[in-house]
């Protein structure tokens, strides 16, 4: 009795600084003043943005919907003036045309079209020097093929020169609309951000300590996986569905719309601080609750689980390398002035590891550089395959990687939920490994571009690619709908569809491994718990029933179909090669002699 | 291309249905009243605890049957004419068939007690028995369970996970003695009070007392106690399913009697499963196996016979597992609940008592005649291997070790049972050679 009341107390005070934190994220309003504006956007662009929208300085913003719309308005009205004052115009255009002979093009009769005498008129032949170099001398067939092409370069000055240059770029209009909003906050949470942080993940924290511990005393050590399908959370019932909405909502503002999550950042900020000496960042933040997650939810799995020592020594690991590989050495890193680093993370999964500016970082990081770099690129080519020989792909999937930790802890309520069916491995099939070939090919594009300088690679654009591949694999994939549906397809999506280290992992576990999980001679009932906790969604009472060891390239090995199997037929076991396939199958059964 | 029909969709009938499609192009039909498609029997109680909901039981999905063309019927048979060689239906008129399997399966026994009919008392054998059971237990304040066997603890825990309060009654002395020895029962015994379940020993069920609607409110025990529940469970044991058959020309017993090639008296109709009883029971087995692991050997040599391939039926070394709770449970080769006359045994039990493991050996040439593991994974290949070779006790004991199917990383306690072994045997000491760090990490 003591025990549910203990556990109700937990849940309320979760409840009170979950509500606390979501609320916080309204909590602020916003004053932009033009010392703010100066320091973040330079005299000549701050006074554009006066002159442009006065309001914008005058006003108090009491919600960041407003405040943010307002800004984006501003940016627009600036960039539609700077385009309409530095832009080359279609008048300007024609009166090119008129002056060539024979529709050729010389650049020498800019002079005659734009005024010399003015800094816009100079800066507009600069341009059109800039930007239209290549059609110099060249014949046209007729004038509107001529004018064709200058359009493409009057849209490419407004797009690459004068938006940057003069007014506002998408990619400054990102930074900016978190740099200004952060800064312009009227918050409690600015004054009190340790105060804040204290009442928010304290007493989430506090709630979790209360509602998991008791469990220790409220039930006997085993697999208690009773009424996980009567409860709406980890059944798809509303409460599962609300969460990924939630979950998914979170990893949209995360990644497209940061400004809107600046409470929550200047909350995190005395950490931040401690930690490295500099204010918090969306990705401090981020790291900072997917740790916590880690750690909290993990503590969950060690009570869950604590019958069973594999699964307790295998979430102490992904808890520790979390913890200290994935967030506290990085930020030390950066704190010591040297290049941020996760030791841990192996590309593809990295992907931008050879991206030029992260190789140049490393390059220009000193000797530790240099270690990072050879590390990065030892762990590609030596770590994975050696050690997915001797012990499967689960020494990094379930035992090392970050996005395996929060789903083996976070995850952990809803791995009953990925799908079974062999049409569902057909898509994984197909789907994984396109996205490892994407991941290949745009890195292969990136380098080519990094060691030649020129950025186009068999017909695309390196840029573009890139480009593509972090906003829909990166984010979407891997972030929104890897974490956001959880409590929709279960735990491992992004792990099973997605990953593209996965799918290197797999090929070597799957062709070149020691790796098994051995079925104990013909002792399956077939009941289903094995295939139904699995999250990788593998149907491993298929084999199990047949004799069969289970040999696929997406096993992860977190051991659950083992815990959870009511008859102890399943193992994880590392063993000669030779075992894996064909031995003859113990059924039991003298009649016959089965070979696999 | 024959018609192959067989009555009975659970593990024997399933399997048979599979291996003939395996090794035949035969027309096959099977036909059940009970579910459209198969399940496992063995997994009722998870659905009902909330591990797994019906679909997730099913070993294959549903297209399975359409693309091995095993067609599947859902219907009840009444009748069966052995002359005529046709199957009397109750929905869908009559189905003739060329050879005919019965895989009948088993019904719970009912001894006739008073008030056994009532509402909210019922056995546990068949999907129809769940759904009861869940009506049944809905918000009720206490239930009852009588019999001392494996479905009588697996319902015991199903009402546990929903935090009814039960008693379970058990007739004997201990939980399940007549087929385990005094040491195991004890720590299941142990177990099962853990739990905080109500367990009493020598009961046994008088009456089931009914309400004013016909549903039952109470029971009365053997010693008198008047038990208030709203929920009876009864599971003394179970029984072949063959009533309908009892006055027809099929040669029945307690089941229907077979030959070591599963053949009844009518040639080309055969019997499978909980429902067979062997004319010559196997040395050191029972006439009738109700056991999924039998059912399924069964229904593969009955598969090959079919398909000319007359084959015997000869099970291998005897293998058996449960789960008490959480204590998981597995036994090779045999190990009665009173040692033989020609026996002496081994046993070791982890200090905390939840864990235990029971050699039984020949006294004579001490040769290996069966393990009893609580706790304790084995391999069963190894495990059967040393009950074919006939190894010694003192060989067992010496490399168990390689018989350890425990996960990784779990407490290993070879090196205290060899060191008992040692005390207890001074004249068969064996040494204990643990594995190298090395092999360990790298296997």
């Amino acid at each position: 009795m003591n025990i549910r009341i203990l556990r109700t107390v937990g849940l309320i005070l979760f409840i009170a600084g979950f509500a606390l934190f979501n609320s916080s994220f309204f909590l602020s309003g916003f004053q932009l003043s033009k010392e703010i504006l100066l320091l973040e956007t330079g005299v000549e662009k701050a006074d554009l943005l006066e002159r442009y929208n006065p309001e914008l300085l005058k006003k108090y913003y009491s919600s960041n919907f407003s405040f943010i719309s307002d800004l984006e308005g501003s940016f627009t009205k600036v960039n539609n003036e700077v385009v309409s004052v530095y832009g080359i115009q279609a008048s300007e255009i024609h009166k090119i045309i008129e002056l060539q002979l024979g529709n050729a093009f010389s650049i020498e009769d800019l002079n005659r079209v734009f005024d010399t005498e003015t800094a816009i008129g100079v800066y507009k032949i600069q341009k059109v020097k800039d930007y239209g170099s290549w059609l110099e001398g060249r014949e046209f067939n007729n004038s509107e093929e001529l004018e064709s092409n200058l359009r493409v370069v009057a849209e490419n000055i407004q797009k690459y020169s004068i938006l940057q240059e003069k007014g506002f770029d998408r990619y400054q209009i990102k930074d900016l609309k978190y740099r200004l909003t952060s800064a312009a906050a009227v918050t409690p949470i600015k004054e009190h951000p340790g105060l804040f942080l204290f009442l928010t993940y304290l007493l989430c924290i506090t709630g979790a300590a209360f509602y998991l511990l008791p469990q220790t005393r409220n039930s006997l050590p085993g697999i208690k996986n009773n009424g996980i399908f009567f409860n709406p959370m980890k059944n798809t019932g509303w409460l599962g569905i609300l969460t990924g909405a939630y979950l998914i909502g979170f990893y949209i503002f995360l990644y497209y719309f940061p400004e809107y999550m600046t409470s929550w950042i200047l909350m995190v900020d005395p950490i931040s601080f401690a930690l490295k000496g500099s204010p918090a960042g969306r990705f401090f933040l981020y790291g900072f609750i997917y740790t916590l997650c880690i750690l909290v939810m993990g503590v969950r799995m060690l009570i869950k689980y604590r019958h069973s020592k594999y699964q307790m020594i295998r979430t102490f690991s992904v808890m520790f390398f979390q913890t200290a590989f994935a967030f506290l050495i990085p930020e030390i890193l950066v704190r010591l002035n040297k290049p941020y680093f996760d030791f841990k993370n192996i590309w593809p999964l990295d992907y931008d590891f050879f991206f030029g500016n992260e190789l140049d970082k490393l390059i220009d990081g000193g000797g530790l550089g240099i270690f990072m770099l050879g590390w990065g690129i030892g762990l590609i080519l030596i770590g994975v395959p050696v050690f997915v020989y001797f012990f499967g792909k689960r020494w990094y999937c379930s035992w090392v990687c970050g996005c395996g930790g929060l789903a083996e802890t976070l995850g952990d309520p809803y791995r009953q939920l990925s799908n079974k069916k062999i049409s569902a491995w057909k898509v994984e099939r197909w789907m994984i490994h396109s996205v490892l070939v994407f991941a290949v090919v745009m890195t292969a594009s990136v380098l080519y571009t990094y060691w030649t300088g020129n950025s186009e690679f068999l017909g695309m654009n390196s840029y573009k690619i890139r480009e593509i591949y972090g906003a829909w694999i990166g984010a979407g994939f891997a972030g929104v709908i890897g974490t956001g549906f959880y409590p929709l397809m279960g735990n491992r999506v992004w792990c099973r569809f997605g990953c593209p280290l996965a799918a290197y992992l797999g090929l070597v576990q799957r062709f070149k491994s020691r790796f098994r999980i051995t079925t104990n001679g013909g002792q399956c009932i077939s009941c289903g718990n094995c295939s139904t906790y699995c999250e990788m969604g593998i149907d491993v009472r298929w084999y199990a029933q047949r004799g069969q060891n289970i040999v696929r390239s997406s096993c992860v090995g977190c051991g659950v179909c083992s815990s959870v199997c009511p008859r102890g037929v399943l193992n994880l076991e590392n063993k000669d090669e030779a075992g894996r396939f064909g031995n003859p199958i113990l059924i039991g059964n003298d009649s016959f002699k089965v070979v696999e | 291309m024959k018609h192959v029909v067989i009555i009975g969709n659970g593990i024997s009938g399933i399997t048979a249905a599979r291996h003939i499609r395996k090794r035949s192009d035969h027309k096959i039909t099977v036909i059940s009243a009970e579910t459209d498609h198969f399940f496992s029997r063995t997994a009722l109680m998870y659905i009902y605890m909330g591990h797994m909901k019906f679909e997730h039981t099913k070993p294959y999905e549903d297209w399975f049957w359409i693309k091995n063309k095993i067609d599947l019927l859902k219907d009840f048979v009444r009748n069966i004419n052995f002359e005529s060689r046709e199957l009397i239906l109750a929905e869908t008129g009559s189905l003739k068939y060329d050879e005919l399997i019965l895989a009948l399966g088993s019904k719970p026994n009912m001894f006739g007690w008073p008030g056994q009919d009532l509402k909210g008392v019922q056995g546990l054998y068949s999907y129809q028995d769940l759904v009861k059971m869940e009506e049944y237990t809905q918000g009720i304040q206490h239930a009852v369970v009588v019999g001392g066997g494996l479905i009588g603890v697996e319902m015991v825990e199903m009402l546990s996970s929903r935090n009814i309060p039960t008693t379970f009654l058990v007739r004997e002395k201990s939980f399940w003695d007549v087929v385990l020895p005094r040491e195991e029962s004890a720590l299941i015994n142990r177990h099962i009070l853990a739990h905080h379940i109500d367990l009493r020993l020598s009961t046994e069920l008088k009456e089931i007392i009914s309400d004013d609607n016909g549903r039952a409110e109470a029971i009365i025990t053997s010693n008198g106690d008047l038990i208030p529940c709203q929920f009876v469970g009864l599971t003394a044991g179970v029984s072949p399913n063959i009533e309908f058959l009892k006055n027809s020309s099929l040669e029945t017993n307690r089941g229907i009697l077979v030959n070591r090639h599963l053949e009844t008296n009518h040639q080309g109709v055969y019997a499978i499963g909980d429902c067979a009883e062997f004319r010559e029971p196997f040395q050191n087995r029972r006439p009738i196996e109700q056991v999924w692991y039998t059912g399924r050997m069964q229904g593969e040599v009955v598969a090959a016979t079919i398909c000319d391939q007359k084959t015997e039926y000869k099970p291998g070394i005897w293998f058996n597992s449960a789960k008490f709770f959480d204590v998981e449970y597995q036994t090779y080769g045999h190990v009665w609940g009173e040692l033989k006359e020609n026996e002496s045994q081994f046993y070791w039990e982890h200090d905390e008592g939840d864990k235990c493991i029971k050699f039984v050996y020949d006294k004579s040439d001490r040769t290996l005649l069966g393990i009893n593991t609580f706790g304790i994974r084995l391999r069963h290949e190894i495990c059967d291997q040393w009950l074919k070779d006939g190894k010694a006790i003192e060989y067992v004991i010496e490399h168990l070790e390689v018989a350890n199917f425990d996960p990784e990383f779990f407490r290993r306690h070879e090196k205290d049972i060899v060191n008992l072994f040692n005390e207890t045997h001074p004249k068969l000491a064996v040494s204990f050679k643990p594995k190298s760090l090395f092999s360990k990490i790298f296997g």
